[in-house]
């Protein structure tokens, strides 16, 4: 496994790693003191977004929350690894991933809420929707760097317009038959997509030792793809090795499977109950861990960090929970007359029949408003 | 008149030819479709004519076809999958039904799945398990998808073409014991007929009989051998299975009075069944008899050997005639 930040933030020289991290003549890397300090509000940031949406959830504002606590170095390192034409397919709990692809906190809520399935342009922001039947997402990746191939954007030797796809699943979808598929036609066509898996220990209450008896890393290796494994609370080990891994598939050299190793601090959902599960004493030890407090302690080794800075992040993390709570509290329920717009995207007569059938049982009601209306009037003016 | 005469099955070579002809972004992936040209042939000579890139030699893994067709399709492509036979859809049963026919719905229009899914569909043909089966109504039960039963030449071509250039996902179920059935295909002339439509293909008066795909002929050959016994048959090819087209379905039956529905499909949860259901709405009033089904039984689609007493044929049409005109 690859670590390059131990947990009192000392980092570790690793060749290959060090050329993506601080660039070739040590500098312009991914590593700056600045990109750092970045990283280290990114996670804040979107730590207490996710602190918010629970409390949210609580609150019945939104049906359902997801929590991604404790995987932040793992998202937001992968999420700053892919370059701005690279396509990312993640799962649904990829909030730091669709946070370093600029999609805005309240966006992923909408499906959450209830009020879209989805949220957001995946064209605009180059980044699939959230995918729910886990798996069902990889071979949608691969097709799209299949599309890349006969787009002539692999392998030109231009890695700033080169493109590859970012591949996002978890240790319990990777026993989903369709990431097996997935691997095979990746390997097949020596497409350029990179399969990353935040092996974060639990699939819901099941453990990685039950999805496979041998590191998920090396599941791919039998496909013929190459893979690594690293630390997923170290941003920086994630980075490099999600950015070697990108620049890899999109100079034409195929896939390349990564895992970080990661912990799902929260339970599987709002509606999950770790304790029934799994001890607190595991849940402690990975606080230990913390992707947030390492890079932090890593920014004060280089003298990078000060109070000023963190308060700063910590304000507008809470600023950022604030507008989230009020934006979702202010948010009116979609007409549901909205719900046969988009199920096809030509004319369809039975939808348009349904949808008018829809609109004139609703006309009876309005009716009874109204009358229900005149009749409260007489009794005001009674 | 530039019309041709040709199999079924290269009907829909041309049409898929053309389509490529026409729009590089169409490209057409499934196996064995590539040098050997598709275990039907249907795909013989595109590769030579279009090479690797686009008419690809997939893996064998029908949820990995589908999926990377989805993926495809959001890079802006036109992936035409081929199924080899209606019984291994089901491996991709889940990415048809939970990806190809929601991403439209779930990006509230942002991204298009213009995917044509085919597979050779039907019975009779004397085959092992899970080569007969006839499973539209259970993808014309999920919204977001749309079916089409071509039964001519000519329909094969155009509808190839037309689900190609459709911007929601289309499968194309097709008769492949006709594959070799050879009929007039005018590529040339765009129809008028939309191919959503359903269309009378012999007038009649006494009752309606529709069909589709593969039991077009049986319903033409019935119609033949009632008019024998002076009973005047109106039959319907519906072409199109989601979304059937009602009004012709129910100007018919408004006219006869009476509706068989025949289909090699199980009667039970079959298309038939919510025909029945829409046309006892719509036509009570007109109705002499209820609506009868002639089809599957509830059972799975039996040895070949046996298969001749469980399809659908001229005696058991015509003894549902029968039933039919007692009311």
């Amino acid at each position: 496994m690859v670590q390059l930040l131990a947990a009192d933030g000392t980092r570790t020289p690793h060749a290959e790693f060090d050329a993506v991290l601080d660039g070739p003549d040590g500098a312009g890397g991914l590593a700056t003191p600045e990109r750092l300090r970045g990283y280290y509000r990114d996670m804040v940031m979107i730590r207490a977004a996710d602190v918010e949406a629970t409390s949210l959830q609580r609150q019945g504002q939104l049906g359902l929350w997801a929590s991604a606590l404790g995987q932040e170095a793992a998202q937001i390192g992968a999420g700053h690894a892919s370059r701005e034409q690279d396509y990312l397919v993640p799962t649904y709990r990829e909030h730091g991933i669709a946070w370093a692809r600029g999609i805005e906190p309240w966006r992923l809520l909408e499906s959450f809420r209830g009020v879209s399935h989805g949220g957001w342009d995946p064209n605009e922001l180059r980044t699939h929707p959230y995918m729910i039947v886990l798996g069902s997402q990889a071979p949608h990746a691969v097709g799209y760097a299949m599309g890349l191939q006969r787009d002539g954007v692999v392998g030109t030797g231009q890695p700033e317009t080169d493109t590859a796809v970012l591949a996002l699943f978890g240790d319990g979808a990777s026993s989903e038959g369709e990431v097996s598929e997935a691997f095979t036609f990746a390997a097949s066509f020596q497409a350029p997509v990179v399969f990353y898996t935040q092996n974060n220990q639990w699939a819901i209450s099941v453990p990685t030792s039950v999805q496979s008896r041998v590191p998920l890393a090396q599941r791919s290796r039998g496909w013929g793809i190459p893979s690594v494994r690293v630390d997923g609370n170290d941003v920086l080990a994630v980075l490099g090795a999600v950015r070697i891994a990108l620049d890899s598939a999109r100079a034409g050299k195929g896939p390349v499977f990564v895992e970080a190793l990661t912990y799902r601090m929260a339970a599987h959902t709002t509606s999950d109950d770790a304790s029934r599960y799994r001890p607190s004493s595991e849940e402690e030890e990975w606080a230990q861990k913390d992707p947030i407090l390492r890079l932090r302690r890593h920014l004060e080794q280089l003298g990078e960090i000060d109070e000023a800075y963190i308060a700063r992040c910590d304000e507008e993390a809470h600023d950022l929970a604030m507008q989230l709570h009020h934006h979702i509290h202010g948010m009116e329920d979609p007409d549901p007359v909205g719900m046969f717009t988009h199920a096809y995207a030509e004319p369809h007569p039975i939808v348009e029949v349904e949808r008018e059938q829809y609109l004139e049982y609703m006309a009876q009601f309005e009716n009874d408003d109204d009358i229900d209306k005149s009749a409260e009037q007489k009794g005001e003016r009674a | 008149m530039s019309s041709t005469n040709l199999p079924i099955a290269k009907a829909i070579t041309a049409g898929l030819r053309d389509a490529m002809a026409a729009d590089d972004k169409v490209l057409l992936m499934g196996e064995d479709i590539g040098v050997l040209g598709g275990v039907f042939r249907v795909t013989d000579g595109l590769h030579a004519e279009f090479g690797s890139q686009r008419v690809v030699d997939t893996p064998l893994a029908e949820a990995g076809i589908v999926g990377t067709s989805v993926g495809l399709a959001v890079r802006g492509y036109r992936p035409v999958v081929e199924i080899q036979f209606d019984g291994f859809v089901f491996p991709a049963f889940n990415q048809i039904t939970t990806q190809v026919a929601k991403m439209h719905n779930r990006t509230a229009g942002a991204v298009h799945m213009p995917i044509v899914i085919r597979i050779p569909h039907g019975g009779g043909i004397g085959a092992i398990e899970h080569h007969s089966e006839s499973p539209e109504a259970l993808f014309a039960h999920t919204a977001g998808l749309r079916i089409l039963a071509p039964a001519t030449a000519q329909d094969a071509y155009w509808m190839t073409r037309q689900a190609i250039e459709c911007e929601d996902p289309v499968i194309i179920f097709e008769p492949k014991k006709r594959y070799w059935v050879k009929g007039d295909v005018d590529p040339d002339h765009r129809p008028e007929l939309s191919p959503w439509e359903a269309t009378v293909v012999r007038q009649g008066t006494d009752a309606t009989l529709l069909a589709w795909g593969p039991s077009m002929p049986l319903a033409l050959e019935s119609a033949e051998a009632a008019a024998e016994d002076g009973i005047d048959l109106e039959v319907i090819d519906a072409r199109s299975l989601a979304p059937i087209d009602y009004p012709t379905i129910i100007a018919s039956v408004k006219r006869t009075g009476r509706l068989l529905i025949t289909h090699e499909a199980p009667v039970v949860g079959g298309l038939g069944g919510e025909i029945a259901a829409r046309i006892s709405e719509e036509c009570f009033y007109h109705l002499e008899a209820p609506v009868l089904r002639v089809g599957g039984y509830h059972l799975p689609y039996p040895p070949s050997r046996m298969e001749h007493a469980y399809l659908p044929d001229l005696d058991r049409v015509l003894d549902g005639v029968d039933r039919l005109l007692e009311h």
